[in-house]
C-alpha cells in the first residue's frame, strides 16, 4: 500500500488537489473562491488522466519526422478526454462568473450567505 | 440497416441544430420551431419504440462507422425509446401550459433564449438516454446542467439568480465526482463504451483484482448522480430553484432534468457495472437508507411550507426518495417500480406545477395558502387538475401514483430483510403526502362568500385548459391501463442486461 502510494505519487497529488478543490467549492462562502475551487477540482481530474495516459520514455502522438512506430507514442485517448474536459470546465466557469457578476451588481457582495440574508430582508 | 435505426441519432442532432437556429430567430418563430421540433422528436421516438417492440431486441448505432472498442455508439432498446417518448410529451405539455406565464415573466424580445435552452436541454436528455459511451454521457450531463441553470435564471430577479448559483454549485460538485469516478473506471477497464466496460468489470470482479479501486469508482459515480438528482441530504438547492423560476422551468426541472440523471444511474447499474456486482457492493443499502429518509423528511418539510410552489418542490424530494428506495431493494421488481415511478412522477409533478400556477393567478399572484381559499371555484380547470395531481401523489386508485405505490409494495414484500422498513416508511409517507396535499385541496375548495379576485373563463385560457386535460388523461391512462407500460419496462430492463 505505502509503496504503491510512492510509485503513483502523481495520482496521489491529483486526489489531494481534487479534495482541496471539492472542499473549497462546497465550503467557501465567497463566490470567487468557490469558482477557484471548481477549477482546482477539474484540473486535478485532468492531472489524473494525464498521469494515466503517460508511458515513460514516449512522446506525445504528433507525427513530426515521418511516420513512426506505435511504440514511440503515449496513449492519446486520455489526452483527448482532457481536451474535452477543459472545454466543458471553461464554459461552466464562464457561466459561474457571469452569475457572480449579476449577483454582485445587485447586492454588492460576493458572500453567498450575506446575499441570502439580504434576500430574506427583501421578502421576495 | 433499417431507416428507423437512424432515428435516435437524428433526434439528438435535430435538437442541437434547432437550438442553434433558434438563437437567430425572433420570439414567436423560436417558439414555433420548438413546438415543431418537439412534435417531430415525439413521432421519431414513438417510431423507435414501435420498432424495438416489433423486433424484440435493442440495436446499436455506430457513429462514424468506427467499430466497437474505438468508436462512439448510440444504443436504443424498449426502455430508452419509452423514456425518450415520455420526456418529449411531458416537455411539450409543460411548455404549452406555462407559455402565458413565460410571456409575462420574461422581458419581451428575450423569450427566444428560453426556447434555445429547452432545445439544448432536450438534446442532452435524449443523449443521456441513448448514449452507450460514458464520456459522452459526462459531456451531456454538463450540457444538461448549463441549460437547466439557464431555465432557472431566465426569470430575472434576485431569488432566481441566487437559486441558479446554488443549483450550479451542487451540480458541479456532483459532476466533479461523476467525472472522477468514470476516469477511475476508465483507468481500471481501459474502455469508455458501456458494453466493453461491463465485460472488463465482470473480469475484474471474478478475479478479485483491484477490488477497492472498483468500489471507490462505483461509489464516486453513484454519489455524484445522487447529488445531481437531489437525493435527500443534498436537496437544499431544490425548493428555491423549483419555487421561484418560471412555471415551465419548474415543471421541466422536476420531472425531466433530475430523471435524466437517474436514468443514467440505471444505465450505469445495468450496462456498466452489472446488476449483481452493483448489488454486492452494499452501496444499494446506503441508497435505500437515504431514500427512506428522503421520503419522510421531504414530506415533513412540505407540511411546514406555507408557499404552494415550494410545497410541491419539497414533495419532489420525497418522490426522489421513493425512486432510490426502489433501487435500494436490489431486486428486478424494485427496479421496475422505480422506473415506473420515474414516469408517473414526471406526469404528476408537472401537472401539479402547471395547475398551481392557474390557482395562484386567480389569487392575485400570491402563493400563500390563505390567499388560495376558494381558488378552485375561480379557476375550475386548474382546481380539478390540482385535485387529480394530489390524488395521484397520495396514491388513490385510478391514478398513476397508486400503481407505483402498489409496485413498490409488491417489490418490498419480495425482499425479506428490507420489507419491514420499506412498508412502514411507505405507509408513513403516504399519510404525510395525504396531509399536505389534501390540506391544499380542501383549501382551494373552501367556499368564500365574497372574493376580491375575479374568476377566469375558459375562453381566456384555451391552450392552458387543453394542456391540463392532456395531463389528466396521461395520469389516468398510466393509472388505469398500467400493465402494457409495466411490461415494456420489464422487457426494457431485460434488454439492458
Amino acid at each position: 500500500m505505502g509503496s504503491n502510494l510512492f510509485i503513483n505519487y502523481g495520482e496521489a497529488v491529483a486526489m489531494l488537489l481534487f479534495g482541496i478543490g471539492f472542499g473549497n467549492l462546497l465550503l467557501q462562502p465567497n463566490l470567487i473562491k468557490k469558482i477557484i475551487g471548481l477549477n482546482i477540482m477539474d484540473t486535478a481530474v485532468y492531472l489524473f488522466l494525464a498521469e494515466k495516459g503517460y508511458i515513460a520514455g514516449r512522446v506525445a502522438p504528433i507525427v513530426a519526422n515521418g511516420v513512426q512506430d506505435v511504440e514511440a507514442y503515449i496513449n492519446p485517448i486520455p489526452s483527448g478526454l482532457v481536451l474535452t474536459g477543459i472545454v466543458v470546465s471553461v464554459s461552466v466557469s464562464a457561466l459561474m462568473l457571469a452569475l457572480t457578476i449579476r449577483l454582485y451588481r445587485r447586492y454588492h457582495t460576493l458572500d453567498l450567505d450575506e446575499i441570502s440574508r439580504q434576500l430574506k430582508k427583501e421578502g421576495l | 440497416m433499417d431507416l428507423i435505426q437512424n432515428f435516435p441519432c437524428f433526434s439528438i442532432i435535430l435538437c442541437l441544430f434547432a437550438g442553434i437556429l433558434s438563437s437567430g430567430l425572433k420570439d414567436k418563430a423560436a417558439m414555433r420551431v420548438n413546438t415543431i421540433l418537439l412534435s417531430i422528436v415525439t413521432l421519431l421516438s414513438a417510431a423507435t419504440l414501435l420498432y424495438t417492440l416489433s423486433t424484440g431486441e435493442s440495436f446499436v448505432y455506430v457513429m462514424g462507422k468506427f467499430p466497437a472498442p474505438w468508436g462512439n455508439e448510440i444504443r436504443a432498446g424498449v426502455l430508452e425509446a419509452l423514456t425518450a417518448l415520455f420526456f418529449c410529451v411531458i416537455m411539450l405539455l409543460s411548455l404549452l401550459g406555462g407559455r402565458h406565464k413565460l410571456l409575462e415573466e420574461v422581458e419581451a424580445g428575450k423569450t427566444y433564449l428560453y426556447y434555445v435552452l429547452t432545445d439544448l436541454l432536450l438534446s442532452s436528455l435524449l443523449a443521456l438516454v441513448y448514449t452507450n459511451d460514458m464520456f459522452t454521457a459526462y459531456v451531456f450531463v454538463e450540457i444538461n446542467t448549463i441549460s437547466a441553470c439557464g431555465l432557472i435564471m431566465i426569470r430575472q430577479n434576485g431569488r432566481t439568480i441566487e437559486a441558479a448559483v446554488r443549483y450550479m454549485i451542487m451540480s458541479l460538485l456532483g459532476s466533479g465526482l461523476l467525472l472522477l469516478g468514470l476516469c477511475m473506471l476508465y483507468d481500471l477497464t481501459g474502455h469508455l463504451l458501456m458494453s466493453n466496460m461491463k465485460e472488463s468489470v465482470a473480469r475484474l470482479a471474478a478475479t478479485g483484482q483491484y477490488e477497492i479501486p472498483l468500489i471507490v469508482a462505483i461509489v464516486l459515480m453513484s454519489v455524484g448522480i445522487c447529488i445531481k438528482s437531489a437525493l435527500f441530504p443534498f436537496h437544499a438547492w431544490l425548493p428555491d430553484a423549483y419555487g421561484y423560476s418560471t412555471v415551465s422551468s419548474a415543471a421541466i426541472l422536476s420531472s425531466l432534468v433530475s430523471k435524466g440523471y437517474i436514468f443514467l444511474l440505471i444505465k450505469i447499474i445495468y450496462r456498466v457495472i452489472g446488476f449483481n456486482i452493483y448489488h454486492d457492493t452494499r452501496i444499494i443499502d446506503v441508497l435505500f437508507a437515504f431514500g427512506l429518509m428522503g421520503m419522510v423528511f421531504g414530506s415533513l418539510s412540505a407540511i411546514k411550507e406555507n408557499d404552494v410552489r415550494r410545497m410541491i418542490a419539497y414533495s419532489s424530494v420525497a418522490q426522489i426518495g421513493y425512486i432510490y428506495m426502489g433501487f435500494g431493494m436490489g431486486t428486478e421488481a424494485g427496479m421496475t417500480a422505480s422506473v415506473f415511478h420515474i414516469l408517473s412522477h414526471a406526469a404528476t409533478k408537472s401537472l401539479l406545477f402547471i395547475a398551481a400556477i392557474g390557482l395562484t393567478d386567480v389569487s392575485g399572484g400570491s402563493r400563500k395558502f390563505i390567499e388560495l381559499t376558494g381558488a378552485g371555484y375561480r379557476n375550475k380547470w386548474a382546481g380539478v387538475a390540482f385535485t387529480v395531481g394530489s390524488l395521484s401523489m397520495v396514491g388513490v386508485p385510478l391514478f398513476s401514483g397508486f400503481i407505483s405505490k402498489l409496485l413498490f409494495a409488491q417489490a418490498a414484500v419480495q425482499n425479506h430483510t428490507k420489507m419491514l422498513p420499506a412498508l412502514i416508511v411507505l405507509g408513513v409517507s403516504t399519510i404525510l403526502n395525504a396531509i399536505y396535499f389534501m390540506k391544499t385541496v380542501i383549501r382551494i375548495y373552501t367556499p368564500v362568500g365574497y372574493s376580491a379576485y375575479p374568476s377566469i373563463t375558459l375562453a381566456k385560457m384555451r391552450i392552458y385548459a387543453v394542456t391540463l386535460a392532456a395531463f389528466i388523461l396521461l395520469n389516468v391512462i398510466l393509472g388505469v391501463s398500467s400493465q402494457p407500460v409495466v411490461d415494456m419496462i420489464r422487457q426494457g430492463l431485460t434488454m439492458f442486461s
